[in-house]
């Protein structure tokens, strides 16, 4: 049986939009899948040497549920409404709510980034970085972590030409 | 069930699990069993399509006290 190949393209630099490609790279890496990630973009955040300056915005994000990651079940429970043009003005929402999503993934037994990170790297995922976007943002190589190749459109169409799953996140 | 290495995958969420039993299938031999205790409950139908991709066999799996229990015989 061939091996199945998966291509991802990761273009989000948030903390929440870090986890789908680190997640499905180390799965189907571990179903046997050879995979490649292909960072461009905001993506570039998810391969730098430090992941800690990745945060969550809740604002302009109707789709994100705001909850407390402490005190009792019903206290959790309750989402809390903030309005847009309150959200702005508060200093430091932006730092309260990462740091609260955090809490919530530890506290529900999620990986943190470094580790899906790292399990991609010892699955051996590829990772790619968009050099174009490396120079456009004034990236060094040295910004990021060991193991990635540079290089552009071409070489990701090379695998994603051939590959069984390809996917835009 | 007999079982050569137990996994504890308690209070891990997915996809630890599935990256877990693949890192232990690893560390047996053929036809060796790999117990895993889990309490994701998306770890049910994740375990069964870990089998059915990688050719390895789920031998059973049961919930007992909230608790996910699998055996796995690695291929």
């Amino acid at each position: 049986m061939d091996t199945k190949k998966l291509a991802i393209i990761a273009t989000k630099g948030t903390l929440d939009w870090a986890y789908p490609p680190f997640i499905l790279a180390s799965t189907a890496a571990a179903l046997g899948y050879e995979v490649q990630i292909f960072f461009t973009f905001y993506g570039l955040q998810l391969v730098r040497k430090s992941l800690n300056g990745l945060k969550v915005s809740p604002l302009g994000n109707p789709g994100m549920p705001m909850k407390m990651p402490f005190g009792p079940k019903w206290f959790r429970g309750i989402n809390w409404n903030i309005p847009n043009a309150v959200q702005s003005l508060i200093p430091g929402y932006e730092s309260m709510a990462t740091s609260f999503m955090k809490q919530t993934i530890r506290n529900n037994g999620v990986a943190s980034l470094e580790d899906l990170r790292s399990l991609c790297q010892e699955a051996e995922v590829k990772f790619i970085a968009c050099q174009m976007t490396v120079e456009l943002f004034g990236f060094e190589h040295s910004d990021f972590i060991d193991g990635m190749e540079y290089a552009g459109a071409a070489m990701f169409f090379e695998f994603a030409g051939e590959s069984d799953i390809c996917l835009f996140i | 069930m007999n079982f050569d290495k137990e996994l504890d995958a308690r209070g891990l969420n997915c996809p630890l699990p599935i990256l877990r039993t693949k890192k232990a299938l690893g560390e047996l031999g053929a036809g060796q069993v790999l117990k895993i205790v889990a309490t994701d409950p998306g770890a049910v139908k994740d375990m069964q399509a870990f089998a059915k991709q990688t050719g390895n066999e789920l031998m059973s799996s049961a919930e007992a006290g909230g608790e996910f229990v699998f055996f796995m015989k690695k291929k």
